[in-house]
């Protein structure tokens, strides 16, 4: 990219009806962008997963999307119960959702994994009673 | 597989859409679990779900899926049609169940994701 570009999205938790405004916003970035539809896909489905953890776990959060020169970071960060093992939490099946969340097709346990199999490099920072901040990368 | 032969074999009606539209499926997929659409990789795929709620809808949109059947007579609501028409998604709603669907779709040439 020529130019280095950065964005910012609120997510409010519980609010099932917007889950997903935040990486809706991102892909249209990327697509008149003319990225790789590829990459595309992997960004934005690890960005919906972590949109969709805020919506189901957290009171609020926020999305900082920054289009570096080789690289896309998006960092989600939430206040909210944060997570006690986050090793735990990364293991497939492994899930806290409520029922809500699962009626919505959600809360089987895959949502950590999966954006660390579409995400180049994934960080996630948790303080219990306090919240949560993950790190995607994607090198494009 | 077009979207008017999709609506043809499993007399759906499209809701959202357009039925003379070129684009055409490869393979299909039958999920609730929006968790297990979001792990697929392939392109053109057919979303076949009981699931009618906003979230099908950008599941479908992240995953660059463009034709989703609600089957067991699943209503979409307008909200969901109008998320669908920002994203080019067509929507069919079947009253078969899911089982019935896919059983007619495979008869019909429709290829599983794996």
């Amino acid at each position: 990219m020529d130019q280095e570009l950065h964005y910012e999205y609120n997510v409010e938790g519980g609010d099932f009806s917007r889950a997903g405004y935040a990486s809706s916003q991102i892909k249209k970035i990327l697509k008149r962008l003319n990225i790789d539809a590829g990459v595309i896909k992997r960004t934005v489905v690890a960005c919906y997963e972590a949109e969709v953890n805020i919506v189901a776990h957290a009171y609020s959060g926020a999305v900082y999307f920054d289009i570096e020169s080789n690289r896309l970071k998006i960092v989600f960060r939430d206040e909210g119960p944060g997570i006690e093992d986050i090793e735990m939490a990364m293991t497939e099946g492994f899930s806290t959702a409520s029922e809500e969340v699962r009626e919505m097709g959600f809360g089987a346990g895959m949502g950590l994994s999966n954006m660390k199999k579409n995400a180049d490099q994934l960080n996630i920072e948790s303080e219990v009673g306090r919240g949560t901040r993950v790190e995607i990368i994607i090198n494009t | 597989m077009k979207v008017s032969d999709i609506v043809r074999i499993l007399d759906g009606r499209l809701v959202c859409g357009d039925n003379r539209s070129d684009y055409t499926i490869d393979v299909a997929f039958a999920s609730d679990l929006m968790s297990d659409v979001l792990t697929l990789v392939n392109d053109n795929v057919l979303l076949i779900t009981g699931l009618a709620n906003l979230q099908t809808i950008r599941t479908a949109e992240m995953s660059d899926i463009n034709c989703i059947v609600f089957a067991r007579n699943k209503k979409v609501s307008q909200e969901m049609v109008s998320l669908a028409e920002e994203s080019g998604i067509s929507l069919i709603e079947c009253r078969y169940s899911v089982f019935r669907t896919c059983g007619l779709l495979y008869q019909a040439g429709v290829k599983p994701v794996y």
